[in-house]
C-alpha cells in the first residue's frame, strides 16, 4: 500500500466517523421536536394558543376586567374561572381562592406596565403584557396556600408584588360560592 | 502579522475594564438581596445596579471582545495590514462616548429599565441613544469585516479564507443582523416615546422585536469562544483540527439558524399564538445541531494532540493530554459549562418544560453557566493567548493563570447550581430583596447563601484576570514570533463555493428571519388598539 493510499483511506475513515455522529445528533434533534410536537397535540400541553387584547387604559370602566367582575367564580359545569390583574405594584384580588381538584381558567391582565404570574411548586406560569389578555388552564391536586410572586421586572417595587393563592376544598368552595358574586381570600 | 496592536490591546482593556466593573456591581447585587445581606433601604438603586450591570455585561463587553479579536484575526489569519484604522478607532470610539452617554443616565436612576429595555416603562432618551451609538460603532466593523475579507479575495482568487476569518466574518454578519431587531425597536417605538413625541407604546410589539435580538445575540457572545476552540485550542496543545469543512458547517449552521428562533423566550407571552411559539422551538433544537457536531470536532482534535504526545487506550489518552497548559484547561472548563448549561437550554427551549422554569432564577443561573462561563472563560483563554503577540512581552505567571481559570470554573459552578435549584422552587428574578423570614421561602436561604460566596469567588477570580494582564504590560520583552492558528489534519487546498463565502447563507439567514418573524410582526404593527401609555422611569 503506497502512502498515497494510507491518507486517502484515513479521510475516508475521518469521514465517516463524522457522518455517524452527524446522523446521531440530527436524530435527537428530531426526536425532540416529535415529542413536543406529540405532547402539544395529544396532551394538549402548549403555550397560550390564542391572542386576545384589551385596553388597560379603560380596565376599570367596563369590559371583564371591571373591580366587581375581578376574583372567582363558579361556572355552570362545576369549572372555575379567575380573573385577575397586575398593576404596579399588586395583584387584584392579592389572595386568589380555588377549590382543589377542579378545571380553573387563570384570564389575567396588566393595567400599566409588563408583569408576570407565577404560582410557586406549580409549572403555572405566565406574562401580563398590558393590551393583551393572558389565559392559563390549572388545576390543583392539593390544598394550602400557595405565594405568587411577579416574576417579571416591573420597576422600583417590583421585588414587594407578591401574590398569595389558597386552595382549598371543594365544599368550602361550594358553600361560599352559592352566594354567588366573585370570591377572593377576603371573609375567610 | 499584528500591526495595529494599540487598536486591539484598546478594545481588549476597555472591554476587560469596563468587565470588572460590571463583575463587582454583579457580585454586590447577590450578597444584598441573599440572607447574609441586610435589607436595601432604597431598592431603587439595586435596579441602577442591575440596568448598568446588564448593559455593559450584554452590550458592550463582548462586542468589544469579539472586535479586538476580529481585528486581530483579520492581520494575522490573513497576513495583510488591516484595511480602514480610522474606521476602526472611529467605531471604537463611538462605544466610549455611546457608553458613557448611557451609564449617566443609569447611575442618576433615570434608565433603571435593565438591559432588556421592558417597555411601556421608559428610561431617559439619553441611555437609549447611549446603546444605539454602541451598536453603531459596532457595525462600523462588521463593515471592516467584510472589506478586508473583500481584498484578501481580490488577491487571493480562488483561495479557501483561512478558518478563523471565515468564521469572524460570519460571526460579525449575525451581528449585524441580529441587532437589527433591538435597533427597530428603540428606533421605531421607544426612542419616540423618550423623546417625547409620542407617549404610548405597543408593549407585545416590543417584545416580539426584541426577541428577535435577545437570542441571537448569545451566538454573536458564542463566536469568539467557537473561534477560539477551533483555530487556538489545537495550536496550543499540539493538536490539528479534525475537519476543516465541519468547522466551516458550523459557522454557517450558526448563521442560518441561530437567528428565526428568538420567540421561545416568549413562550409564556399573551401576544404570540401557540403556532408560531412551536416552530420557535423546533428550530431552537435545530441549533443544538452546530454545537453537537463542534463537542464532536474539537474532542476528535484534542485526541489528536493526546495520541500525538502518546497517548493511548480507548480513554488513557485524556492523561497523555498537557493538562498544565492553561489552553488545554481553559477548553476542559468551558466544554463543562457548556455541557450542564446546554441542557439547561434544552429544558428552556422545550415548548412545555419552560413554563416550570420561566422567569425565575433558573434562567438566571443558566444564562450565567452559559455566557458567564462557557463563553467568558475562552475570552480569557483568548486574551492570554493573544497577550504576548500584543505587548511583545511574555506572560510569565502561569501558575496564577491556572488559578486564575480554576477560581473562575469552581465559582461559577458554585453560583450558577445553587441559582438553578431555587428556580426549580420558583423564585422570581431581578427582586431586589426576599423575605427569607418567610417560612415559605426560607428553605431557599441556604441555596442563596452558597450561589453568593460563588459570586465572590468570581469576582476575585476576575481581579486577578485584571492583574495578569496588567503585570503582563510590564513583563520583560520578548519576541512572540508571528499569530498563528491551528491547521487542520487535511488542510484544505480548495475549498467548496459554499463553504468558502457568505452570500448564500446570509440570503438564507434572512429568508428564514423574515418567514419566522414577518407575519407574527406584521400582524401586531397592523392591530389596532394595542399600544398603551407609556410609563416614565423616576416621573413617579
Amino acid at each position: 500500500m503506497s502512502a498515497e493510499d494510507t491518507h486517502g483511506s484515513s479521510v475516508e475513515v475521518a469521514a465517516r466517523v463524522e457522518r455517524r455522529w452527524t446522523a446521531i445528533a440530527v436524530i435527537i434533534i428530531v426526536a425532540m421536536a416529535l415529542l413536543a410536537a406529540f405532547a402539544g397535540i395529544h396532551q394538549a400541553t402548549m403555550p397560550q394558543p390564542r391572542v386576545e387584547t384589551t385596553d388597560p387604559s379603560r380596565l376599570h370602566l367596563s369590559g371583564e376586567f371591571v373591580e366587581s367582575n375581578l376574583g372567582s367564580m363558579l361556572e355552570a359545569n362545576g369549572n372555575v374561572t379567575v380573573r385577575a390583574i397586575g398593576q404596579q405594584y399588586s395583584f387584584t384580588p392579592a389572595c386568589i381562592v380555588v377549590p382543589v381538584d377542579t378545571p380553573i381558567t387563570l384570564r389575567a391582565t396588566s393595567a400599566d406596565v409588563v408583569h408576570g404570574i407565577l404560582i410557586q411548586g406549580t409549572n403555572v406560569n405566565t406574562m401580563l403584557v398590558p393590551g393583551y389578555i393572558s389565559e392559563q388552564l390549572m388545576r390543583f391536586t392539593r390544598t394550602g396556600d400557595y405565594l405568587m410572586p411577579c416574576q417579571e421586572f416591573c420597576s422600583f417595587g417590583h421585588e414587594g408584588m407578591w401574590g398569595k393563592v389558597k386552595v382549598v376544598d371543594k365544599t368550602n368552595f361550594a358553600n361560599r360560592a352559592k352566594a354567588g358574586g366573585r370570591l377572593s381570600c377576603v371573609g375567610q | 502579522m499584528l500591526v495595529n496592536r494599540k487598536l486591539i490591546l484598546a478594545h481588549f482593556w476597555l472591554a476587560f475594564g469596563v468587565f470588572g466593573v460590571a463583575l463587582t456591581l454583579g457580585a454586590w447585587q447577590m450578597f444584598i438581596r441573599s440572607p447574609i445581606g441586610t435589607w436595601l433601604s432604597n431598592p431603587e438603586l439595586y435596579y441602577r445596579s442591575l440596568t448598568a450591570h446588564g448593559t455593559v455585561m450584554g452590550y458592550v463587553f463582548p462586542t468589544l471582545v469579539a472586535m479586538g479579536f476580529g481585528y486581530a484575526i483579520a492581520e494575522s489569519a490573513l497576513e495583510q495590514r488591516l484595511v480602514g484604522v480610522r474606521w476602526a478607532w472611529t467605531g471604537f470610539w463611538l462605544i466610549v462616548v455611546g457608553s458613557v452617554m448611557a451609564v449617566i443616565p443609569i447611575a442618576l436612576g433615570r434608565a433603571s429599565v435593565l438591559y432588556t429595555f421592558y417597555p411601556p416603562l421608559i428610561g431617559n432618551l439619553f441611555y437609549y441613544l447611549g446603546v444605539v451609538l454602541v451598536v453603531v460603532g459596532s457595525w462600523i466593523w462588521v463593515a471592516l469585516m467584510s472589506i478586508n475579507l473583500r481584498v484578501w479575495r481580490k488577491a487571493h482568487p480562488g483561495a479557501p479564507v483561512p478558518l478563523a476569518m471565515f468564521a469572524n466574518v460570519a460571526g460579525s454578519y449575525l451581528w449585524a443582523w441580529t441587532a437589527v431587531g433591538a435597533a427597530l425597536e428603540l428606533l421605531l417605538q421607544i426612542i419616540p416615546v423618550a423623546a417625547g413625541l409620542k407617549n404610548t407604546i405597543d408593549a407585545g410589539l416590543a417584545r416580539i422585536f426584541f426577541s428577535w435580538t435577545l437570542h441571537a445575540i448569545v451566538y454573536f457572545w458564542l463566536m469568539p469562544t467557537y473561534i477560539a476552540y477551533y483555530t487556538i485550542v489545537p495550536r496550543a496543545i499540539g493538536g490539528r483540527v479534525y475537519s476543516d469543512a465541519m468547522a466551516r458547517i458550523s459557522f454557517i449552521l450558526f448563521l442560518v439558524v441561530a437567528m428565526p428562533i428568538g420567540m421561545h423566550h416568549t413562550f409564556a407571552d399573551p401576544q404570540v399564538g401557540a403556532g408560531f411559539k412551536f416552530i420557535h422551538s423546533a428550530f431552537t433544537a435545530l441549533v443544538a445541531l452546530p454545537t453537537l457536531l463542534t463537542v464532536f470536532t474539537i474532542c476528535a482534535s484534542v485526541e489528536i494532540a493526546a495520541r500525538l504526545r502518546g497517548g493511548r487506550g480507548m480513554f488513557g489518552w485524556i492523561r497523555a493530554l498537557p493538562w498544565d497548559n492553561p489552553m488545554m484547561l481553559a477548553l476542559a472548563f468551558s466544554f463543562v459549562m457548556l455541557g450542564f448549561g446546554g441542557a439547561g437550554g434544552l429544558i428552556n427551549m422545550s415548548y412545555q418544560l419552560d413554563t416550570t422554569i420561566h422567569n425565575t432564577q433558573w434562567i438566571t443561573g443558566h444564562f450565567h453557566l452559559i455566557f458567564g462561563g462557557a463563553i467568558v472563560i475562552m475570552y480569557f483563554a483568548i486574551a492570554y493567548d493573544l497577550w504576548p503577540h500584543l505587548t511583545g512581552r511574555e506572560l510569565v505567571d502561569i501558575r496564577l493563570i491556572r488559578t486564575q481559570l480554576w477560581l473562575w470554573f469552581i465559582g461559577m459552578i458554585v453560583t450558577t447550581f445553587p441559582w438553578h435549584w431555587v428556580g426549580i422552587l420558583g423564585m422570581p428574578r431581578r427582586m431586589a430583596y426576599f423575605d427569607f423570614s418567610d417560612p415559605a421561602i426560607a428553605p431557599q436561604a441556604l441555596s442563596v447563601t452558597f450561589s453568593v460566596i460563588g459570586g465572590f469567588i468570581l469576582l476575585a477570580s476576575g481581579i486577578m484576570f485584571i492583574i495578569i494582564l496588567a503585570r503582563g504590560m510590564r513583563a520583560p520583552q520578548a519576541d512572540a514570533g508571528a499569530y498563528r492558528f491551528a491547521l487542520a489534519v487535511h488542510q484544505p487546498t480548495t475549498v467548496p463555493v459554499a463553504l468558502n463565502t457568505h452570500a448564500l447563507w446570509v440570503a438564507l439567514m434572512i429568508a428564514l428571519t423574515i418567514t419566522n418573524y414577518g407575519y407574527p410582526i406584521l400582524n401586531l404593527a397592523t392591530a389596532a388598539g394595542t399600544s398603551v401609555p407609556a410609563v416614565y422611569v423616576g416621573a413617579q
